[in-house]
């Protein structure tokens, strides 16, 4: 319970720091994806990114609780 | 379950942080690098991850050292192991990322070359592990390669490409990436998130490993 008490607390303070975080004085000229963001696709990026990184990690939980059964001795 | 694996959890928590903020997240607008720039957050924690790992790997050869436990010398390997994956991973992005900024994926430009050779070393210690049979001699002969490996990769990645002339994002100084071009936005995911979170997974693969190829001895002995 404590060490989820202080990994919420890490993710707080980290959301704190980025908030913080003001704009710098933005340059013109070279061209960035703009446009893209503004028609809303790189959400769809976003999101087929993090359901992979999820399906990755998922994969590894369920072969990390292999794992832990096999040494267990329950084979 | 939880309490034993807080930090694989939170090295998911981390790596969506990056991958959220990192496609949404403000970068400075810069010519030739343009969007690119957020590549920081996935190609440059792979060479932070490789070079943590191949760290620990050193760490544990030389506990062998000291120890002559086969314990520490199996968690070298290990770690040297996902090094490797992490450091080709980061090649091959490289690569990709050249092939539309340089215009040629390999331009023989001294940060490659210098990575090429420093996983080459690498791939050496796997092949010279591979070739001998005795365990004690093996365990022993490449404990001491893989100081060597380590202190090769002083020249090859970090005083080499700040020696030369580079097309790499830094030029002459700064291996990784020049420090005046990603601003604090920027910092604020690369430091607090994607390093440690990718640094995270890749320990927890080679713990993964480390425990299977344990149960693999406890039945060989059996």
């Amino acid at each position: 319970m404590k060490k989820i008490t202080s990994l919420f607390f890490l993710i707080c303070v980290f959301l704190v720091a980025t908030a913080q975080v003001g704009d710098t004085g933005t340059e013109q000229a070279p061209e960035m994806a703009d446009a893209l963001r503004s028609s809303g696709k790189i959400y769809v990026v976003v999101a087929v990114v993090v359901t992979i990184l999820l399906g990755l990690f998922i994969y590894l939980f369920r072969l990390d609780r292999k794992i832990s059964k096999l040494e267990k001795g329950k084979y | 379950m939880l309490r034993q694996s807080w930090w694989k959890i939170l090295s998911l928590v981390l790596l969506i942080i990056t991958f959220i903020a990192g496609f949404l997240g403000g970068v400075p607008a810069k010519p030739i690098l343009n969007e690119t720039i957020r590549n920081l957050y996935f190609h440059v924690s792979m060479w932070f991850t490789m070079m943590i790992l191949f760290i620990v790997s050193l760490v544990y050869s030389i506990k062998y050292l000291r120890s002559n436990n086969q314990v520490h010398d199996r968690y070298a390997l290990e770690f040297a192991k996902t090094g490797i994956v992490f450091g080709l991973l980061g090649l091959i992005t490289g690569m990709i990322w050249a092939n539309y900024t340089w215009g040629k994926p390999w331009n023989n430009d001294p940060k490659q070359l210098g990575a090429a050779i420093a996983l080459l070393i690498y791939f050496a210690y796997m092949v010279l592990r591979n070739s001998l049979t005795d365990e004690d001699k093996r365990a022993k002969t490449a404990a001491v390669y893989n100081i060597f490996a380590f202190a090769m990769l002083i020249p090859t990645l970090w005083v080499i490409p700040r020696l030369m002339d580079s097309l790499h994002p830094g030029g002459m100084g700064n291996p990784a990436f020049d420090t005046k071009d990603i601003d604090s936005r920027m910092r604020m995911i690369f430091w607090p998130a994607a390093v440690p979170g990718w640094t995270l997974l890749a320990v927890w693969i080679t713990t993964l490993r480390i425990r299977l190829r344990s149960l693999h001895d406890i039945k060989l002995n059996a």
